[in-house]
């Protein structure tokens, strides 16, 4: 138990030996701690001020400069692209609409060649109609005269057969057509 | 046991007020004024230089993207910052270079000190805390006053002395005028004695338990074994005294930040 | 009484202040809890206050340390 009795008391024996007071309360010592105080103070608050804050004042500074920075660019990025997505738009409506001018085109440039194409045909066989007609009616003659001469010449011949005379031609092409 | 033999050479007979006392190292000044560099002066030196080096670390490759020394000081810069911004609203952002080295300054003085003494190196190199002489806070609380009643006068004029006359009815304003004046004298008083008593309370206290815990060891029998109390005792309290360490620099920089803003604003009574 | 004895007695004395401001400190910080279990999101914002308020009250503590320290050490 002595020891620490001990201890207790050298705290009030030290106390009396360095002339009983706090050693905070000794003012011989406050000239020279205030000298260095003022020293050192002063050279942490250059160094801080000059060189430290300023660097480091900087730095963030910049930084929020650059974030500002590139949140402009985003924006400027994303209308740049929406600008881009509107033009595509643009030109996918504007293909749309010439590529379907182009068919509508092309259809009654189609339209309009068949339509030629058939009236070409239609004249054309038309003409022929009328050409074949034209023959067979010609042929209808020819064969009407042949058959009226057949029929007279037979005529002819059956009347000789049986009156062993024969008549003339303008007398039996009368009666066939009297006849007929 | 050797060891225990040495740390009680080392610290038993010293009384818990040795810490304090303060020990040239060497001699300057003229006959009149000593301005002898002591333990007190190396180790402000020792927290200038330790606040210089984290500073320099940080600030050397400063980067866009902060390393982790840069992320610290950094931290350390946006809360001073935003300190001293709330206090005093932007205006007094030119003081911002001083707050911050007050700050600094106070604390790693403060933090410094708790560093433990090697057993057995001479008196001169024990740890010392600076800011547990009276002498050291109530300079750095001088500043601040100064700064605040030059500031306030350059900025407002006479104006300044409004801050003393806040509006109440006419027969109570001598009184509250006196008490506005003396609440103002006592600010550097306070802010130095807060700083200085904690900064002794701790280091007293500290000191005390280890006393208890040598003495108890250096007992026979059961003695020993009680010694584990104080033991843990100080350990609570030096973790107590890392949070007070704290405390006390961000409470000596806040009431700063708040004194300035009477300088830099107006008042509004 | 013998002077040393009476300042030992003065300096224990002296002593007392300390819990008034333990005291203090305690309602500080319990107020200042409740209102923040209150209304969290207005917490952070009072901190600051909470602290000078912390400080303050701190100081009536320490005089009465000082002076214990006074009595004990320089008178």
């Amino acid at each position: 138990m002595t020891p620490v009795l001990l201890f207790l008391a050298s705290g009030a024996e030290a106390a009396e030996s360095s002339g009983g007071g706090l050693p905070q309360m000794d003012t011989s010592t406050y000239a020279s701690q205030l000298f260095w105080l003022a020293i050192l103070f002063a050279g942490l608050y250059w160094a801080m001020d000059r060189i430290f804050l300023k660097k480091l004042g900087g730095i963030i500074e910049e930084r929020r400069n650059r974030l500002a920075d590139d949140y402009d660019q985003a924006a400027e990025l994303k209308a740049q692209a929406q600008d881009a997505e509107k033009t595509y738009i643009q030109a996918l409506n504007d293909a749309r609409a010439k590529a379907s001018s182009i068919a509508a085109e092309t259809r009654t440039m189609l339209d309009k060649e068949i339509a030629a194409m058939q009236a070409e045909t239609d004249a054309k066989l038309s003409g022929r109609v009328q050409a074949a007609e034209a023959s067979i009616a010609e042929m209808q003659v020819r064969a009407t005269a042949k058959v009226k001469e057949a029929a007279v010449e037979t005529t002819q011949a059956l009347v000789e057969a049986l009156i062993d005379e024969k008549p003339t031609q303008d007398a039996v092409t009368a009666a066939i057509a009297a006849a007929t | 046991m050797s060891a225990v033999d040495h740390l009680f050479a080392a610290t038993a007979f010293a009384g818990p007020m040795e810490q304090f006392e303060i020990v040239s190292i060497f001699p300057f000044g003229t006959e009149n004024i000593n301005l002898e560099f002591t333990n007190a002066s190396l180790w402000m030196l020792i927290s200038v230089l330790v606040a210089s080096a984290f500073m320099f670390a940080a600030t050397n490759k400063a980067q866009l993207v902060p390393g982790r020394m840069q992320s610290a000081a950094e931290m350390l810069y946006q809360f001073i910052a935003n300190m001293l911004r709330d206090a005093t609203g932007g205006e007094g952002m030119k003081f911002f270079p001083y707050i911050f080295t007050l700050f600094v300054f106070i604390f790693l003085c403060n933090l410094l000190g708790l560093l433990p003494t090697i057993p057995g190196v001479p008196h001169a190199l024990h740890v010392f805390t600076p800011t547990s002489h009276i002498i050291v806070t109530f300079a750095l609380a001088m500043v601040t006053f100064l700064l605040v009643i030059i500031t306030g006068f350059y900025k407002q004029g006479f104006g300044f002395l409004k801050m003393f006359v806040p509006t109440v009815p006419l027969w109570l304003l001598p009184l509250i005028t006196v008490i506005e004046v003396l609440s103002f004298l006592s600010r550097p008083i306070s802010l130095s004695i807060r700083l200085f008593a904690n900064m002794l309370a701790g280091h007293l206290i500290l000191k005390l338990f280890a006393g208890f815990v040598v003495g108890l060891l250096a007992a026979d029998g059961l003695f020993k074994a009680i010694a584990i109390i104080p033991l843990l005792g100080n350990v609570g309290v030096f973790m107590l005294e890392i949070l007070v360490a704290f405390l006390q620099a961000y409470v000596f920089a806040m009431l700063s930040c708040i004194y300035l803003n009477d300088a830099v604003n107006e008042a509004h009574h | 009484m013998d002077a040393e004895a009476a300042k030992m007695i003065g300096a224990g004395i002296a002593a007392i202040p300390l819990a008034g401001a333990g005291v203090g400190i305690g309602i500080i910080f319990g107020n200042f809890l409740s209102g923040a279990f209150r209304n969290p999101s207005a917490a952070a914002a009072n901190q600051q206050t909470l602290l000078i308020g912390f400080a303050l009250t701190e100081f009536t503590g320490l005089l009465g340390f000082v002076i214990a320290m006074i009595l004990l050490y320089v008178v």
